[in-house]
């Protein structure tokens, strides 16, 4: 008995890191046999990226910019041309 | 000139715009990366109207340094504002590709970090010009000429360092159906930026006239 004690400790103590490696006991997926299992996201996005859209974002961006800048670049002359006449009209009236 | 030219120039760029995405369309896919390589089209295109609108801002910068020309300088900021919007179109679309073709939407290679750079370099110029009051014009100018000088390097960072972005090789060694398409959106950016830095140009033109106009009133 005095034998059989300790060694049963040893042999515990022998087997604990075959213990430690084995992998984590986390619940096999046999979800994806039974069921299916929705996620808030894709797993993998790369896959499932679709092109046309990537395109169209592409091409809208360009045209929006484009157009929006020009917008921007009229916009800010006209601008100034309204203030010039205002500050000549301010000359002429003023005599200053 | 270019006052009677202008119209002219923008009917002719607004139909090339219009005709261009059929060109796009009709263009052969390309085999690896099939629907996405089309932004190249629009992609390299407005990079090289990117680095023209550089080179003007730089060259502006330059002959303003040394001779203090104020037509040099408008050319200077209206080339830096173009470098910005038509930079950030080349910044936003060659990520779209990227994601499809690369699997990132971003690589820190020499190629997409030296354009990044070079977009802040103008942007600084301009945040420069702003803010940063009396003599920031001289200033801001020496900053230009740090953007223009980055342009080689961006243009040959694809063939001296290993990326992924492709080689500047491609655009000769494009085939018939692409290269058609190609150099048809080449010439219509290249016109559309003329044409906006013609039109940028007049409102910093504008600017300084009425600021004169101030001074004679406050005098």
């Amino acid at each position: 008995m005095k034998r059989i004690i300790p060694t049963i400790v040893m042999v515990l103590v022998l087997a604990a890191p075959v213990f430690a490696q084995q992998p984590p006991t986390t619940p096999t997926p046999a979800a994806a046999q039974d069921g299916f299992v929705p996620v808030d996201a894709p797993m993998n996005a790369q896959d499932t990226m679709p092109a046309p859209r990537l395109v169209a974002i592409a091409y809208g961006f360009i045209w929006v910019v484009l157009f929006g800048y020009v917008w921007s670049v009229r916009s800010r002359l006209g601008k100034v041309e309204r203030e010039m006449e205002a500050v000549t009209r301010r000359i002429r009236t003023t005599g200053k | 000139m270019m006052k009677k030219l202008f119209p002219i120039m923008a009917i002719v760029a607004a139909a090339m715009f219009a005709y261009a995405p059929f060109l796009i369309l009709n263009a052969p896919y390309e085999s690896t990366m099939g629907l996405v390589q089309k932004i190249f089209y629009f992609h390299a295109a407005n990079g090289m109207a990117m680095f023209l609108a550089a080179f003007v801002s730089g060259i502006g910068s330059a002959i303003f340094l040394f001779t203090r020309k104020p037509w040099a300088d408008r050319l200077a900021v209206a080339g830096a504002e173009l470098t910005i919007m038509i930079g950030l179109i080349v910044l936003v679309t060659g990520p779209l590709w990227a994601r499809k073709a690369w699997g990132v939407w971003w690589q820190w290679d020499a190629r997409l970090t030296s354009t990044l750079v070079m977009w802040l370099i103008f942007n600084a110029y301009l945040l420069l010009r702003r803010y940063g009051g009396p003599g920031s014009d001289r200033l801001a100018a020496a900053v230009a000429l740090f953007g223009m000088a980055n342009v080689p390097f961006v243009y040959w960072s694809v063939n001296v360092w290993r990326t992924l972005h492709p080689k500047t090789s491609v655009i000769p060694s494009l085939q018939p159906g692409m290269r058609g398409p190609f150099w048809f959106c080449v010439v219509a950016f290249l016109l559309v930026s003329v044409l906006i830095l013609a039109l940028r140009t007049e409102l910093e033109k504008r600017r300084q006239e009425l600021d004169e106009l101030y001074l004679a009133v406050e005098e």
